[in-house]
């Protein structure tokens, strides 16, 4: 997972560079090297996915595009984005806030569930889900009695992301959460606020920026989701396959072009998120480094 | 607003913070917690206030049981050590916080809050520095913002936590004086923490000197200094020097001779002498006096601090002679304190 102090801290380190300055040349080797690594393993083949996207030209692409099946694929990875993070926004502030601001027995039990989803492969994580809810599980009768479908459905796919994306929220703000204590918490209350005013006004505004950057990992990862939802969506063109699904079946389909197309769709998305979290920065640069140098 | 404190205990994971506390405290004083580190100065601030539970006994504020009352009913003022204040909001929206979040029945308009918040930076002396961030202030003035943000809410109990603890000797000494006009100006009662004597002293009407989650003595300051009714109190609060002597037939002893001081209400046995080391009179002849040879000598700011050893034991005390006083030259010194206190020795 990103280290969590990238995002937020350049404020420091532009201060700190001036006192622990290399010198120019080592400096230029190291940013060299550090480019030249980018380049290669991130920026390349993100190039590549739109070049053989478009190398038949612009027609086959948008032909691609509006398949029925993908389209299907698109709305259903937005849709699965659109309930698992916020649902996950919710769960991982309230965990965060319950490890970092409280004591309590079982903490640090809590603190290696949070991280479960990133300790186990994500296709055992799909796997549980099969074995609690499938037609041979404790619960699959009962399910299918009161007609209640998970398995191979959307809410399958919904649940799978959702614990496979869990902690990106709740591991960005621990850290953060803890390093602030309760003590704004706890002025607040002295201040008259209630618990609901003493969030909204002083906890959220502490940790919005690390909660955003949460949320950004944690729909990027929901929209590129493919093991945990590859186990629990049952591949059914236009009904249960997502984007990551949809690409890789045009894929063994040989149809290049077209998979190439949803991936640099699915890339595109990506995208949005990380250029929607620099423009946030600079359009707030100066609030956040006036909220962070306290 | 009265504030009394009766039979409090309070323990973290069976760990005695505080034990058997009791305390009153009158309207409109203006009260000093002084005790070393982990002695349960905070903690006491923090059941007051209602951040922490008793796990025993019971606070009242005025005649009522506060235990029934949340934090917020409470209505007190904490300024914490580390300020806390909110970094993300300017100074004018830290101070009228308390306002903004009250219920909208009894919330003051936009206007009212905002000027309400320039009133209190004028009274802290820091008008024109609304619009700033906490970040942007100096730890003096972030100090007096968190003072005016907890004064905003007229609180009936303004407790401040280590109010001064962060800053330099000479702000400290400017804050002092004051949060004395301020508190003589508004009359709140007021219960503040500090480790540090010389601010205790000066600043309280009384001093509630602790240790070891006791309270060990409260008083004026004058009472404190002059009366400590007990060995930790004479070693906390001032300069003091002890001796270990013996008690016989109402004669206080060092080894095998009478020092001069009599103790007729003392039984016999042993016992510490304690007293101030500027307290005392040298004597010429030595009949009935402690005597000692010299074995270091130090200046200290206005004084000469003599450092001797008394008798077989060599046990060492300090005395404090004027710069240039001929009894520095000389090797054996004889002096008798003037005021004195006898504590018989534990167990
Ligand atoms: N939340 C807590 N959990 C466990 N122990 C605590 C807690 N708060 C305080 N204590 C313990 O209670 C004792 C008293 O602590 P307290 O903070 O009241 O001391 P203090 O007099 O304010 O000291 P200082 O001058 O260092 O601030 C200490 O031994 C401390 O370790
Ligand atoms: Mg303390």
């Amino acid at each position: 997972m990103a280290d969590p102090e990238l995002y937020p801290a350049d404020a420091y380190h532009q201060h700190a560079s001036l006192a622990v300055t290399e010198r120019p040349l080592a400096r230029a080797a190291l940013m060299a090297l550090a480019f030249a690594f980018l380049a290669i393993f991130l920026l390349l083949p993100l190039v590549v996915v739109f070049e053989q996207a478009f190398s038949r030209g612009i027609a086959p692409f948008l032909s691609a595009i509006n398949d029925p099946d993908t389209i299907a694929a698109i709305r259903l990875t937005l849709l699965v984005a659109v309930i698992s993070v916020p649902l996950n926004l919710v769960f991982g502030v309230a965990a965060a806030w319950a490890i970092a601001k409280f004591e309590f027995k079982g903490k640090a039990f809590l603190t290696t569930l949070i991280d479960l989803p990133f300790s186990v492969s994500p296709v055992i994580s799909g796997l549980v889900y099969v074995l609690l809810f499938g037609a041979s599980s404790l619960l699959g009768p009962w399910l299918k009695m009161h007609g209640i479908v998970i398995l191979f459905a959307v809410p399958g796919i919904v649940l799978a992301t959702v614990f496979v994306t869990f902690p990106f929220v709740a591991r960005e703000l621990i850290p953060l959460m803890q390093e602030q204590g309760t003590g704004d918490e706890e002025a607040a209350l002295s201040l008259g606020a209630n618990g609901w005013q003493t969030f909204w006004h002083v906890t959220l505004p502490n940790i919005k920026w690390g909660l955003l950057y949460g949320v950004l990992l944690c729909n990027a990862r929901a929209m590129g989701e493919f093991g945990a939802v590859s186990v629990v969506s049952g591949h059914i063109r236009g009904l249960t396959n997502t984007m990551p699904l949809h690409v890789e079946i045009l894929y063994n389909e040989y149809n290049a072009v077209a998979a190439f197309a949803v991936a640099s769709v699915l890339a595109g998305l990506a995208l949005v998120t990380l250029v929607l979290k620099t423009l946030l920065e600079l359009r707030y640069g100066a609030e956040i480094a006036a909220t962070r140098g306290h | 607003m009265e504030v009394r404190v009766s039979n409090v205990r309070k323990e973290f994971d069976r760990f005695p913070a505080l034990r058997d506390v009791s305390l009153d405290i009158r309207s409109g004083e203006l009260i000093a917690l002084l005790g070393p580190s982990g002695s349960g100065k905070t903690t006491l601030l923090r059941l007051i206030a209602g951040l922490e539970r008793p796990t025993r006994g019971t606070i009242f504020f005025g005649d009522e049981d506060a235990s029934n009352r949340t934090i917020q009913q409470r209505n007190v003022g904490f300024v914490f050590q580390h300020y806390a204040l909110f970094r993300h909001m300017t100074v004018a929206d830290n101070i009228g916080f308390g306002l903004k979040v009250r219920p909208a029945a009894k919330r003051p308009t936009r206007a009212e809050i905002r000027a309400r918040a320039s009133e209190l930076l004028d009274l802290v002396q820091l008008s024109g520095l609304e619009k700033r961030y906490p970040a942007q202030l100096s730890g003096g003035q972030r100090q007096r913002v968190a003072l005016a943000r907890a004064m905003a809410i007229e609180p009936k109990v303004l407790l401040l936590d280590e109010p001064f603890g962060a800053l330099d000797a000479q702000v400290r000494r400017e804050l002092r004086r004051w949060l004395r006009e301020i508190h003589d100006a508004t009359g709140h009662t007021t219960i503040f923490v500090t480790h540090d004597q010389e601010e205790a002293l000066e600043l309280a009407d009384r001093v509630v000197v602790m240790s070891q989650g006791r309270i060990e003595q409260i008083g004026t300051a004058d009472e404190v200094y002059d009366t400590p009714n007990s060995p930790f109190v004479y070693g906390f609060i001032g300069e003091s020097s002890s001796l270990p002597v013996k008690v016989e037939d109402g004669q206080v002893w060092i080894s095998d001779r009478p020092i001069g001081l009599s103790t007729p209400d003392l039984g016999d046995g042993e016992a510490t002498l304690y007293f101030r080391p500027h307290d005392i009179e040298l004597l010429d002849d030595c009949n009935g006096c402690i005597a000692g040879t010299l074995a270091a000598s130090r200046r200290v700011a206005g004084t000469r601090r003599v450092e001797l050893e008394i008798g077989g034991a060599r046990e060492r005390v300090e005395i404090e002679l004027p710069v240039g006083h001929p009894a520095a030259q000389k090797s054996r010194v004889a002096f008798r304190p003037k005021r004195w206190k006898l504590f018989p020795k534990e167990g």
